[in-house]
């Protein structure tokens, strides 16, 4: 649009940074105060401190927390990109009515309120005596985070061209050959991306965690849900750091492993 | 006849989440109209009982500022990156993933490290003498709104970013040089033409923040009670199935009306899918 020195376009410029400043700030303030040397929630004056650190990865709980959700979260991402992937090829493939009908219902646990789908998952694993278990967890996580491997793996899929796959199929190659050395290669980076988003969405999920985990499975955001309402301890600032650290490595790592692939690029630009 | 074989890379997961999540998810639908007995008496309660009243209202109220604050500032941020050169644009469009990446738990938890009773804005307040009593920003309906607007922010930024970038750039330039001013050009061109991303937005917050769980329930402080929260102390405390079952039914309509809506002019997975 014209007049871009203008007054106006200057207020807006600024508007839009102090949004974004508002956005991401207060999210990284738990990075100051896990450094206070204090034994309550602060910022440090004079110096730093390590010591809420040495209290996270020095306490059975903690440590014991995060191993949890690390086991967890990798069970559910490798559960649902598997389960997720061969869905999305077989949808993209038989591509009808009835086809894209299913897509929408698999994509509901994205839809319904994490609220529900605890309630809903409370009940079943009360029944088949799932509840407080490693399996229970992982199954709901990767049920709620096959809809990420299904909408990223669809989008690499629709760069991907259907004669390539046609022609490995006429030339005598099996279904899982087929697979195996013509669509997994060129959808990799897609799949790659929906693995990632479920090991993050199941590495931060406290809703469904707090029905059907109690006792035994106490994953790192359970930990931390208890010490946000205790609200005193700086070691749960340690822990927020641990928990978004892992989350920002795990999509650097995506962006990186899928940099210079082609059809990534065009996945991301949408 | 080979399309069968297709079928079999659907099923595992289509079996899955109908035993699993699906048909357990009608169950609960099932249980408002049967629990403790069959009947339509969980829904009376609506009419009779001034406390769940109250926390419809209140879902309601929260949910509607939370869409007109959110979907507003995300205007401004989509308006800026739609319209700036393309390296400033990736360096907004960082700002605004890393937030929406940022675990809903840490946020909540920053928020009430900064805006506590003893929290850091407070202290820096009294220190400089600008109020001498602490105030009080969590732990009620101000603390839930802060929160949940940040939350929401960048899914409204996405889908106004996707309808802004989409508009020819000429109609405006059109409007420019027959002499309108930059205001009428935007007020009687630039925003009609991007209703459907402010009606996009809208509805995707609105549906995101009727189930909103952590943030009232922290930054609320037991004194903003939501209807997620209250069905969470309805089925972990009380055991009152009928009633949650009845408002996640409430609930469950609401978010599935709204959804299908909003897909009628957009596709769903292009919303979720800016994520990447």
């Amino acid at each position: 649009m014209n007049g871009r020195s203008s007054m106006g376009w200057c207020f807006g410029r600024a508007g839009a940074w102090l949004v974004l400043l508002f956005l991401v700030l207060p999210a990284l303030i738990a990075l100051p105060v896990s450094l206070t040397p204090e034994r309550y929630l602060s910022v440090p004056k004079d110096s730093m401190s390590l010591r809420h650190y040495a209290n996270l990865f020095s306490s059975d709980e903690w440590i014991s927390s995060i191993f949890q959700s690390l086991v967890i979260a990798c069970g559910a991402a490798i559960l649902a990109t598997v389960l997720g992937t061969l869905c999305a090829i077989g949808l993209w493939r038989i591509s009808t009515r009835f086809s894209e009908a299913i897509r929408a219902l698999l994509l509901l646990p994205l839809i319904i309120p994490p609220i529900i789908s605890a309630m809903a998952f409370y009940r079943v694993w009360v029944k088949l005596g799932l509840l407080d278990s490693y399996l229970g967890m992982i199954i709901a996580h990767a049920i709620l985070a096959a809809p990420m491997v299904l909408i990223t793996v669809s989008a690499a899929l629709a760069n991907f061209d259907p004669k390539l796959e046609q022609a490995s199929r006429n030339l005598g190659a099996a279904l899982p050959t087929t697979l195996r050395r013509v669509i997994f290669p060129s959808i990799r980076p897609g799949i790659l991306a929906g693995a990632v988003f479920a090991f993050i969405l199941s590495w931060d999920e406290i809703v469904v965690t707090l029905f059907i985990a109690k006792f035994r499975v106490f994953t790192l955001p359970r930990r931390m849900w208890d010490g946000i309402r205790e609200n005193t301890d700086p070691t749960v600032a340690a822990a927020a750091v641990v928990l978004i650290v892992v989350t920002l490595t795990a999509l650097l790592l995506s962006v990186l492993l899928s940099r210079g692939r082609a059809p990534a690029a065009e996945t991301k630009e949408t | 006849m080979r399309l069968n074989n297709y079928w079999l890379l659907v099923a595992p997961l289509l079996l899955l989440v109908m035993a699993l999540y699906a048909w357990p998810v009608i169950n609960i639908l099932w249980l408002s109209v049967t629990e403790p007995q069959a009947g339509l008496q969980n829904y009376e309660k609506l009419f009779a009982s001034s406390s769940l009243a109250r926390i419809l209202w209140t879902t309601l109220r929260v949910c509607l500022l939370t869409t007109f604050g959110a979907v507003l500032a995300g205007y401004l941020v989509a308006y800026m990156m739609a319209h700036l050169a393309s390296g400033e644009r990736s360096w907004m469009l960082t700002f605004v993933l890393v937030s929406f990446w940022v675990s809903v738990l840490v946020r909540a938890f920053a928020w009430l490290t900064l805006l506590g009773r003893n929290g850091l804005l407070n202290g820096a307040l009294i220190s400089s003498g600008l109020t001498d009593e602490p105030i009080t920003f969590v732990r009620n309906e101000l603390g839930v709104l802060i929160g949940m607007i940040h939350y929401m922010i960048p899914y409204a930024v996405l889908p106004l970013l996707a309808n802004m970038q989409g508009l020819d750039g000429r109609v405006m330039s059109a409007s420019r040089s027959l002499g309108a001013g930059p205001l009428v050009t935007f007020r009687r061109i630039y925003l009609p033409l991007t209703m459907p991303g402010i009606f996009a937005a809208s509805i995707l917050v609105f549906v995101i923040s009727l189930g909103f769980y952590v943030t009232p329930a922290i930054l609320g402080g037991g004194r903003v009670l939501m209807a997620a929260e209250y069905i969470s102390v309805q089925v972990l405390v009380t055991l009152q199935w009928g009633t949650a079952s009845m408002l996640a039914t409430l609930m469950l309509g609401g978010v599935l009306a709204l959804m299908f809506t909003l897909s009628r002019f957009m596709k769903l997975s292009e919303v979720f899918g800016a994520k990447a």
